[in-house]
């Protein structure tokens, strides 16, 4: 190992103290024993007790949990199906005019989308709830699946599917069982991308939720309008916790993955 | 080669497996392929050869389904084969790229078609342990696709491509990513495995001469158009055309004006002040047209003193020497310009050479050495 100079070792612990030193501070204050947040009066897991008893957060959790679920899953089922037809379809008319279109959801602000879906399901008199925020959220998050999957579509061989046809298989045979095993790195990481957007969406949310349903970022956030309880440090922390988990779980996986690969070729590269 | 006279295509009995007839492709502004009419025999190891942008890859996407006519008809064992899907073509492909499904081991890349085909799992397994045979992988059936070598990854290609046993097997520049010692070893074995299967092959190329070592007949294709189809001695030695004359192999080609001289026998003016050459031909030239004389370099004798009974001669002086080990090229430059290729083996080592730069030499061949061909 290298040793840091001097000016490197302020520029890191600099940079890292600006992206942490916030969230090490709620996470400090959620072990905190008094109910006011900025006092610090011992050391206790009483709030992360009192959280489970709280129903009104673990029912917005569930709510939460599900509406990313299903959004997440139809998003890469949509978006999945959008990127092939655009990479793959040829060219159709209008062609260039959706693969632009598919883009502009990214770049849209949220109020703008939240407000159309809101304006949408009031028209057509859906009732809203669960079902609007999952639709709400497979709308803007499946765009970024498209984008994922057809970066990878794009790279992708074209001989391999004439190959699978020419073996036999139909085409929905051969996107089943060549296509879709190739690409499926890119699908599972489009399909967390939407699930991580709709579980830190407010904005959307907010629009598109009724009373029947509420996501945890609106609970927070409303929480917090009323001042923050130690509470919210709390759920805040097993939220940092997931997320650290999967983050770090899922580069795991993919390290892994790339190790394996590597020693591979390199066998067959001896064995020749 | 084969051992008995194999030449369905000189027998007017002999139904063809593929017919060509009448076929255009047009992309766009673009004419791929242009009223192109050819017929390929069964067991044919039948080679498509050209530069590539001349059409022999769409040829061979049409046969396999991925493209259709613009206008013509394609039959495959007497039936149009336009309407039909290329997964439900008796006929198989094997990819440039290999089109290796890398998520499969070898075994199961190789088992794909068959599976397709709902055959018992006894079968499938029997046929893919005879095709890992085949190709001399059984050891390596377990790997996937990038644990192999770049060798191993065509034959399992191959395998694929001939498990299902297609009446017709499509090869796409089969070759083109080995180096040249294990194309040549690999192509000696493709026409091995043709035999031994009974398969017809059509290859696409552009090189001459993986052409020439592994068809039964080669097809000279450019722009679109078919310029001959014949043996690969036949396309060598009398090609009907500058244009195939030049693409295969070496040639020296001399631009003159025909004057009939006796049966069959002409003389070509070429250069002011030049001896006319003499050439035998029975492609009929009209006295005074335009020819264009077509000879190889290893049908030039290239000698210290006139040769007694040349029928044509001319001197001249060595301008470059190419070694080649096995044989050496001169280029014998004439006093008007003109280089002309002579081409001996290496029967003695090099430092025997009896030419050498600037030496003053006789270049010589018979009247039936070259080839006499129309503008």
């Amino acid at each position: 190992m290298n040793r840091l100079s001097w000016f490197n070792t302020v520029s890191l612990t600099l940079g890292f103290a600006f992206l942490y030193i916030p969230m090490v501070i709620l996470i400090v204050y959620s072990f905190n024993e008094s109910k006011l947040v900025t006092v610090w009066a011992g050391f206790s897991t009483k709030w992360y007790g009192e959280l489970l008893g709280n129903d009104a957060f673990l029912s917005a959790a569930w709510v939460t949990l599900k509406v990313a679920v299903l959004s997440s899953t139809f998003a890469t089922v949509l978006g999945t199906m959008g990127a092939y037809v655009l990479v793959r379809g040829g060219r159709f008319m209008g062609r260039t005019l959706f693969s632009g279109m598919i883009y502009a959801p990214l770049v849209m602000p949220e109020v703008i989308t939240g407000l159309s879906l809101l304006l949408l399901f009031i028209g057509i008199g859906i009732e809203r709830g669960v079902m609007t925020i999952v639709l709400a959220h497979t709308t803007f998050s499946m765009c970024y699946v498209s984008v994922v999957v057809s970066s990878r579509l794009v790279t992708f061989d074209r001989s391999l599917e004439e190959a699978a046809l020419d073996l036999g298989c139909s085409p929905a045979e051969a996107f089943r069982l060549v296509t879709l095993p190739i690409i499926a790195p890119a699908v599972i990481s489009g399909w967390l991308l939407a699930f991580t957007l709709s579980l830190d969406d407010l904005v959307i949310a907010s629009f598109t939720s009724g009373p029947s349903a509420t996501t945890l970022p609106i609970k927070i956030f409303s929480a917090v309008r009323l001042g923050v309880s130690p509470e919210i440090n709390a759920l805040s922390t097993i939220m940092i916790g997931i997320v650290t988990v999967g983050v770090i779980s899922a580069s795991l996986i993919s390290k892994q993955a790339l190790v394996r690969q590597k020693r591979d070729e390199q066998a067959a590269a001896r064995a020749q | 080669m084969q051992s008995s006279k194999f030449a369905p295509w000189d027998d007017p009995d002999a139904k063809p497996l593929i017919r060509f007839r009448n076929v255009t492709k047009r992309f766009g502004e673009f004419t791929a392929i242009d009223n192109l009419t050819l017929d390929i025999y069964e067991r044919e190891f039948f080679a498509l050869l050209g530069p590539s942008g001349c059409g022999k890859t769409t040829m061979m996407r049409m046969l396999a389904g991925f493209e259709n006519p613009t206008e013509g008809v394609i039959e495959l064992a007497g039936q149009d084969i336009a309407p039909v899907p290329p997964n439900k073509r008796a006929v198989n492909m094997m990819f440039q790229s290999y089109a290796l499904f890398p998520h499969l081991s070898v075994w199961d890349n190789i088992a794909f078609g068959l599976r397709r085909d709902r055959m018992s799992k006894q079968d499938i397994e029997k046929r893919v342990d005879e095709m890992l045979r085949l190709v001399r992988l059984e050891k390596f059936a377990k790997r996937k696709p990038h644990q192999i070598s770049g060798g191993q990854r065509q034959r399992v290609a191959l395998a694929r491509s001939l498990a299902k046993a297609p009446k017709l097997l499509l090869l796409d520049e089969p070759l083109g990513a080995l180096d040249k010692k294990l194309r040549q070893d690999t192509q000696f074995e493709l026409m091995d495995i043709q035999e031994k299967t009974g398969t017809t092959f059509v290859i696409v190329t552009h090189d001459q001469e993986e052409a020439m070592t592994v068809a039964s007949r080669v097809a000279v294709m450019d722009q679109g158009q078919l310029m001959q189809v014949s043996t690969p001695d036949r396309i060598y030695e009398t090609p009907n055309s500058v244009y195939v004359a030049d693409f295969i192999g070496d040639v020296n080609i001399i631009k003159g004006r025909a004057t009939p001289d006796g049966e069959e026998t002409y003389r070509i003016d070429w250069a002011e002040g030049q001896q006319p050459l003499i050439a035998k031909s029975s492609n009929g030239f009209a006295s005074g047209q335009t020819c264009h004389l077509a000879i190889r370099p290893e049908k030039v004798t290239i000698s210290s003193e006139r040769p007694a009974d040349a029928a044509n001669a001319l001197q001249g002086r060595v301008h470059d020497i190419a070694y080649l080990g096995n044989l050496s090229t001169y280029h014998v430059e004439l006093p008007n310009g003109t280089i002309i290729k002579a081409q001996t083996s290496n029967t003695r080592r090099i430092s025997r050479r009896t030419f050498t730069w600037e030496d003053t030499v006789w270049l010589s061949w018979t009247a039936t050495a070259g080839v006499l061909l129309a503008d």
